[in-house]
């Protein structure tokens, strides 16, 4: 039925039609809405046989899915940014002890700064933790993927992260589809745990591993992330033969086989960019990144095959080299002479413009591009800044700085 | 003609320990009814951790978890569900393949155990399990540290968890570091004997026993491994009750105190005697009951056998504060019979 609903509401209702049993809460913006509503739904009835928990941290939020996953639950949390950094070792954890939890991730910048606005440093900062990673372009495709997701989780014995932009799609207000519980049944069996904390057949879980053992463990952890490139687009397809929608398996290409210039990215930004080559002469392909771990090198490759050129336009970057999506992506096409450029852009949440899309288009056709680019980056407020610390022993806080210099705060201290 | 009975119980190693035949520190079942045996004692004891585990010899920790989770495997009718902080506990007694346990048992992290009890209680609720009952437990490091956030959070909850504090009183798996549960004085890695004040601060550190009282959860114990009847009780006790439950046994480290193996149980004792351990329990806040000491003993009696503290002994100022710390939890607590 489709309904016109904030996209936090869509992905409590697609969890909630999941049946989960075990709920660990904690508010962190973006992602607050998608728990609040959680909670209303279980606290209400409207989801029956759920413990919905208020925890303290998103440290214990992950703890206490990986307790209740454990003793074969089925589990969800959701986080965002600096919630995603505070659960960071339990992260590792629920991966390493093979956990189908599944997480939300409202995509959110990580401080300092502290910025409570959209980029994906925060899942960025996760990618080789051992979860599988889905990025979702839209809200019906969040509320989608969190059904596919707890299958994929519970198939391999893996956590999954569903990330969604925060604000731009967590508060977006859309039409979505929310299917409805006999769907969701024939398409969702119960849990079965590959292991359970059980009296009636004693196991000790999370023992300690050597050297003599420790690379095989790890090793396996990786081939069943590369098993996952095959079960995450067939289960894609189970999802299509009862729902009736695609929600596009690893990734999804627009125009790929005959555009000199590609665009890859992923999560929401691809609606903006569509719309920014649709509105220009160029031609130019995009392709969007639906599961950035496991990473999907050959279709990456094959989809990219024909390309002069690829641009990755992404929403994050590893400081001291650069884009992070851009460095997986020229793996996937190593032994090939196509450029790859990489582009930063909406940094804590900055607007990706159609103007500053259309220059960049026009700049990349003609192999006008530096490696990296940064976006709209304001130069002159940043060689302002430099000269300052170059000159000054004590030239104060990066940050405050350029807001001053910017004019945003009162220019009450000058240099 | 007398002996020289110093000298040659050193050299030959006897133990200072008074073996009573019945009442509360006694070793055995002989002279008891069915009912007050301790589980320890009987035949049928789960052996929840099992022999073949790679602890020092005479850690107090492996004898504490033992009798605890023994007591808890009775109590439960062998229901039962352990979540191991990291740590000394964890390391030995499952060094891969290996495993001691022979109860379900999970480690997660070092600073989580009460998380996954919360995780663990939840599960067993909502798939109609209650009447498997869940304990989470870890070091002193574990809890009144690093996993102090967790604890805190179970108890304000009052998930339905009881906590086990080994407290040895130190980071003894990492090689005997300094925690908010180290004695004022005790000599460290991370507070060396040296300087004007050598050892711990005496002015830093935490009761959490006390602190879990504030939280006001159904039962809080201390407990200490040289009374096998009290730690028993308080455990079984613990188990009657649904919510929140911590208990804090007193267990010595004989690598980490510098103390023989064979001395491991008299510390605990001598720790109890001298006040420097108040052995009390607490119920929705308020101290319900303390142990008495029976034979109050100088705290000298208790520091001396420990390498630890040798500094203090020949220090007047720490060793008076230490006697002070002892007097204070004897008033504090009422230890002695009026």
């Amino acid at each position: 039925m489709l309904k016109q609903i904030e996209g936090s509401h869509g992905v409590a209702e697609a969890v909630a039609l999941c049946r989960p049993e075990v709920i660990c809460a904690y508010p962190i913006t973006p992602q607050t809405h998608i728990v609040e509503d959680l909670g209303a739904l279980v606290k209400s009835g409207k989801i029956e046989n759920c413990e919905y928990i208020n925890v303290e941290s998103e440290f214990a939020a992950l703890s206490v899915g990986i307790g209740s996953s454990a003793a074969g639950a089925r589990t969800y949390t959701a986080t965002a940014s600096q919630g995603m950094l505070f659960m960071a070792e339990a992260v590792y954890n629920a991966s390493g002890l093979g956990l189908p939890i599944v997480m939300t991730v409202g995509n959110r910048s990580i401080g300092a700064p502290i910025n409570i606005w959209n980029d994906q440093s925060d899942s960025m900062s996760m990618r080789d933790a051992g979860w599988i990673q889905l990025f979702v372009e839209d809200n019906q495709q969040a509320v989608d993927m969190h059904i596919q997701a707890f299958k994929i989780a519970e198939a391999l014995s893996l956590p999954v992260m569903v990330c969604m932009d925060g604000f731009i799609l967590t508060h977006a207000i859309e039409g979505i589809d929310v299917p409805d519980q006999k769907q969701v049944d024939k398409f969702l069996p119960p849990f079965v745990p590959r292991q359970v904390l059980d009296p009636e057949d004693p196991v000790s879980i999370g023992a300690m591993v050597g050297p003599e053992a420790f690379t095989e463990v790890r090793y396996i952890a990786h081939k069943k992330q590369k098993e996952a490139l095959d079960l995450i687009p067939q289960i894609n397809e189970d999802f299509k033969q009862i729902f009736g929608r695609d929600s596009g398996g690893l990734i999804s290409t627009t125009n790929t086989e005959d555009a000199d210039t590609v665009v890859v990215t992923l999560g929401s930004v691809i609606g903006t960019i569509e719309e920014a080559i649709d509105e220009q002469d160029e031609k130019i392909g995009a392709l969007t990144i639906r599961s950035f771990r496991p990473f999907p090198l050959e279709q990456i490759r094959s989809a990219l095959k024909d390309a002069k050129r690829v641009v990755v336009f992404e929403k994050c970057f590893a400081v001291g080299i650069g884009g992070i999506v851009a460095n997986n992506v020229r793996m996937a096409m190593s032994g090939t002479n196509i450029p790859v450029y990489e582009v930063i852009a909406g940094l804590g949440g900055r607007p990706i413009t159609r103007k500053s899309l259309h220059k960049l288009f026009k700049d990349a056709v003609k192999d006008n591009l530096e490696d990296v680019t940064f976006m709209d980056l304001n130069k002159d407020v940043v060689d302002r800044e430099l000269e300052r610390e170059h000159k000054l022993i004590q030239a104060g806080s990066v940050a405050e700085n350029i807001l001053r210099d910017g004019g945003v705060v009162n220019a009450a201290k000058t240099t | 003609m007398q002996l020289k009975p110093l000298k040659r119980r050193k050299a030959m190693a006897h133990q200072q320990v008074k073996f009573y035949q019945t009442g509360t520190l006694t070793v055995g079942n002989r002279l008891l009814d069915a009912e007050n045996r301790t589980v320890q004692g009987t035949m049928d004891r789960s052996n929840s951790l099992d022999s073949g585990h790679r602890a020092c010899q005479g850690c107090g920790e492996a004898l504490g978890a033992r009798y605890a989770i023994d007591t808890a495997m009775r109590a439960t009718d062998n229901k039962l569900i352990a979540c191991n902080a990291t740590g000394c506990l964890e390391v030995f007694t499952t060094p891969y393949p290996e495993t001691s346990w022979t109860i379900p048992w999970i480690h997660s992290l070092f600073g989580n155990a009460a998380a996954i009890g919360t995780g663990v209680a939840a599960a067993m609720k909502v798939k109609g399990r209650e009447d498997v009952r869940v304990i989470a437990q870890g070091g002193d490091g574990g809890t009144t540290d690093i996993g102090f956030g967790c604890l805190s959070g179970m108890f304000e909850r009052n998930d339905d968890v009881l906590y086990i504090c080994y407290d040895n009183q130190g980071y003894m798996n990492t090689g005997v570091q300094r925690s908010s549960a180290t004695p004022g004085g005790a000599r460290t890695a991370t507070t060396m004997p040296v300087g004007p004040e050598p050892g711990a601060d005496f002015d830093k550190g935490k009761n959490v026993p006390l602190i879990a009282m504030a939280h006001e959860i159904p039962y809080v114990a201390t407990a200490s491994i040289d009374r096998l009847h009290d730690l028993e009780a308080k455990v079984k006790k613990a188990m009657s009750i649904r919510g929140a439950r911590y208990i804090q046994i007193f267990v010595p480290c004989p690598l980490g105190w510098g103390s023989a193996p064979a001395q491991t149980v008299n510390l605990a004792r001598l720790a109890v005697e001298s006040g420097i351990y108040p052995l009390f329990e607490g119920e929705n806040g308020e101290i319900t009951s303390t142990t008495k000491i029976r034979r109050k003993v100088p705290v000298e009696d208790y520091l001396k056998p420990q390498r630890r503290f040798a500094h203090v002994l020949k220090n007047p100022a720490q060793l008076s504060a230490v006697q002070e710390i002892a007097d204070r939890n004897i008033r504090k607590f009422g230890l002695l019979e009026e």
